[in-house]
């Protein structure tokens, strides 16, 4: 996008969509890993949710249903801190694909 | 002292008031920080103001922000003057019918903006009681602008104005006690928290804003970058500093204090240092003694706050 010029902003450069952050996908910044998530080893503890910096672990109706790869920086808090079941975490890090 | 038992399911319910495409480093702790507090908030109507920082820059980069709820940017020193005008004001139209609703107002800001350079601003506005909490994301340095060293900064940490080397063994001075200073205003509410012990902040936060007057909250937030440390450890740290008592959970409420959390073992200091590169220089035989002061330090003010809360229990 091009910088708006004074005239254009509303005054006190105020924003007025508030959210609109959302429009920059910082998924583009993961450069060498991933989360997947295992259903069949989540305990819908939602730690994830809690935990992510992003707000990129999708939860709908109080259930965890997936990562959201189109802000997901991949820092990896989400995979550490994952209790799984059984001894078996629910999210993994994964090499990124290119 | 109600203990409800929190429960995720029912937090996760409510709509999170800080969005995705924020441009905090990956990892970082604050926006998990400004999660819990707008979580813990979500009752009510907020407006939020942020001093200049990492989460003030990258929340709001021009026309575009992160915010869900009305969000003031003020400059470096002045978040607690801009909100305790917003206050003000909100009270005048409460007074002459214009507005009717509970608002509650929120400033979050780091060290910098909190410890040194917002001080003052703070200070003023604790003093002069006015209805709002003001939340410290503490990581420990100038990280926005490249760790510069801020009076948050342990002892013996390395930053780009207290270089470990051959001269100096990185920051000579401990740090300032900024939630015994907060408390020592006299306030309702003072207290110390961590977001890996989400459930004792969450409550904290909900504590205060049903508090009328002046309200403040330290929470660690680890940064990767400053403290040298892995991409994903941020919640690990934090709960680090807890159980070394590095960075103890209490709370003073009307000058009673009350420690919420105390580990079951008391992990020695070195399990937080060791996994941060900015404390590596200190594991050398002629930097032992940085340790070794670190350690008192630490069980000195964990003896203290242990004896204090005994007076009153």
């Amino acid at each position: 996008m091009s910088a708006k010029g004074w005239r254009e902003l509303p005054p006190g450069a105020v924003i007025l969509d508030a959210g609109n952050a959302r429009e920059l996908r910082t998924g583009t910044w993961r450069t060498t890993s991933r989360p997947v998530w295992e259903e069949e080893n989540c305990s819908q503890c939602l730690l994830c949710w809690l935990y992510c910096p992003d707000m990129a672990v999708i939860v709908k109706d109080g259930k965890m249903v997936g990562i959201d790869y189109d802000y997901c920086k991949g820092c990896g808090i989400c995979a550490l801190e994952c209790p799984g079941k059984k001894g078996r975490k629910a999210i993994t890090m994964e090499e990124e694909r290119k | 002292m109600a203990t409800e038992q929190l429960k995720l399911r029912e937090l996760a319910k409510k709509e999170v008031l800080i969005t995705s495409g924020h441009r905090l480093c990956a990892g970082c702790g604050a926006p998990i920080i400004a999660k819990m507090v707008l979580l813990a908030a979500a009752d009510y109507p907020v407006v939020a103001c942020s001093p200049t920082g990492c989460l003030e820059v990258s929340t709001c980069i021009s026309d575009y922000t992160a915010w869900k709820v009305p969000w003031i940017h003020s400059a470096f020193e002045n978040a607690g003057a801009t909100l305790s005008g917003v206050e003000t004001m909100y009270r005048a139209l409460k007074k002459k019918g214009k507005i009717d609703k509970e608002v509650k107002f929120i400033a979050i800001g780091g060290d910098g903006g909190t410890y040194d350079i917002g001080l003052q601003s703070l200070s003023g506005a604790m003093e002069r009681g006015h209805d709002l909490l003001y939340v410290c994301y503490d990581n420990g340095a100038y990280m926005n602008t490249g760790i510069q060293r801020s009076s948050a900064t342990p002892l013996g940490a390395d930053t780009t104005t207290s270089p470990a080397g051959s001269v100096i063994p990185g920051k000579l001075q401990r740090r300032k006690d900024l939630t015994r200073i907060m408390a020592a205003h006299n306030i309702p509410y003072a207290a110390q928290a961590s977001p890996s012990h989400w459930s004792d902040f969450i409550r904290k936060v909900r504590k205060a804003l049903s508090i009328k007057g002046p309200k403040f909250i330290n929470v660690i937030s680890p940064c990767n970058r400053g403290w040298r440390s892995r991409l994903d450890d941020a919640i690990q740290l934090s709960r680090l500093a807890v159980q070394t008592c590095y960075w103890p959970l209490y709370e003073v409420e009307d000058g009673v204090v009350r420690v919420t959390y105390k580990p079951r073992e008391k992990k020695p200091i070195e399990e937080f240092l060791k996994p941060q590169g900015r404390f590596k220089h200190l594991f050398t035989p002629e930097n032992e003694w940085i340790v070794k002061r670190f350690q008192e330090d630490v069980d000195r003010e964990w003896e203290r706050l242990q004896k204090e809360e005994s007076l009153y229990t």
